[in-house]
């Protein structure tokens, strides 16, 4: 469990839930699809989340992606940073995000989608969209509440390419509860606390010039976190297209390691 | 406001939170209602038991096993942990105190904040000097 076990169970969807400072997450974030007209591929994305204060928390991804009939290529690095606004606790508590993005046009992550993210951009082959880099600046707006064990969260993104593009925005909603409230007296692995549930729907919202749902993509599904114990969490999501702008279905899994207090391995006299 | 006066408006201000801090600022901070609070877990020793596996899982890695204080973070064991209400402490863990360090446990369920609360009350006072009693 390790303090993981408080995290909701989201893909997309951001919660006010920061890293504990100190703590260092290594996981996994992996994203499988068959869209239609599209080859099958593969798209894993390395995280590493480190909690830098109780109110910052910065992260690193590394992508990449494996198309069938095609090649495995990496497609870029992202740097997000996520700010708790708020000193104590609200009915709804906001959280700031800002993201530098350089990725190519080959990536398959899918880690939120913007403007009008498409199905058909599957079918750019990955030697021509690896030519194609885009730099980009993204910010998130992360609304989240917390009652009787419910965790609900709104994200609202922004984000501009540097070169001379509009804005693309897009959303995120989620809600999430852990399977029991009161946890047991053994330290057991198949507990029910140790299991979260939720439902995320996501899709971008097109651009400055043309807000709205026309011609975007929307994504929704239901969610599930296991929280192994020493720090380890499982999580799954099959994610069902919405119209006809998006994959019919897409796989999401996520394996995830939290490494306790890293900052004390750099300590002097380090670990006790 | 010159220059000036603003640089000496938030030394007053850097020093006042620096001192609120160090007396366990946050106590002031919890409001009448929640410092009334009651732990509805209080007595039962199966909360106490789950409180010390949640204990173990979520806070011991800062705060020591032994609930004794680990590097600069405090002793859960302290004579103002011992004086606080079991309201005032479930407000820290809900809110936290994110200027100190402390993050918010708001995500983890209610009655698992009070099971931990539970825990700690069943722990003996420290008779050594706390470790990290900043």
């Amino acid at each position: 469990m390790h303090g993981a076990a408080q995290e909701p169970p989201y893909f997309v969807t951001y919660s006010d839930k920061l890293e504990e400072p100190g703590n260092l997450e290594v996981g996994l974030k992996g994203l499988s699809g068959s869209p239609q007209d599209a080859n099958a591929f593969f798209s894993p994305t390395l995280e590493l989340e480190y909690g830098a204060t109780a109110w910052w928390t910065t992260e690193v991804y590394l992508q990449g992606q494996a198309t069938q009939h095609d090649s495995t290529i990496f497609t870029g690095f992202r740097w997000e940073n996520r700010f708790r606004v708020l000193p104590s606790e609200h009915w709804v508590n906001p959280v700031l995000y800002l993201e530098y993005e350089n990725v190519n046009k080959a990536d398959k992550s899918l880690l939120e989608i913007t403007g009008h993210d498409n199905v058909t951009d599957f079918q750019v082959s990955n030697a021509e969209g690896r030519s194609e880099i885009e730099r980009t600046i993204e910010g998130k707006l992360i609304l989240s509440s917390n009652a009787k064990g419910w965790n609900f969260s709104e994200n609202f993104i922004a984000e501009k390419n540097v070169s001379n593009e509009p804005w693309e925005f897009g959303y995120a909603v989620a809600a999430s509860r852990p399977l029991a409230l009161v946890a047991g007296s053994s330290n057991c692995i198949f507990c029910r606390q140790n299991l979260a549930a939720g439902a995320e729907l996501y899709g971008g919202l097109a651009t400055a010039h043309d807000f709205g749902l026309e011609g975007t993509s929307q994504y929704a599904g239901p969610t599930l976190n296991f929280n192994l114990p020493h720090g380890t969490t499982i999580g799954f999501s099959p994610q069902f297209g919405l119209n006809d702008n998006s994959a019919s279905v897409l796989w999401r899994f996520k394996v995830s390691y939290e490494i306790q207090q890293f900052r004390d391995w750099f300590r002097i006299g380090g670990r006790r | 406001m010159s220059a000036n006066r603003w640089s000496k408006l938030w030394i007053l201000l850097a020093c006042s939170s620096m001192l609120m801090a160090a007396s366990g600022g946050w106590l002031n901070k919890v409001p009448d209602a929640d410092r009334r609070r009651v732990n509805p877990f209080d007595g039962k020793p199966e909360a106490v038991a789950a409180g010390a596996v949640l204990f173990q899982n979520n806070c011991a890695k800062c705060h020591g096993s032994d609930a004794a204080g680990k590097h600069n973070r405090p002793s859960l064991r302290s004579e103002r942990v011992a004086h606080a209400t079991d309201g005032e402490l479930a407000w820290l863990l809900k809110n936290g105190s994110l200027w100190k360090g402390m993050p918010s446990w708001s995500s983890l369920p209610e009655q698992q904040r009070w099971q931990i609360i539970a825990y700690l009350r069943s722990l003996p006072p420290q008779t050594t000097e706390p470790r990290g009693a900043k």
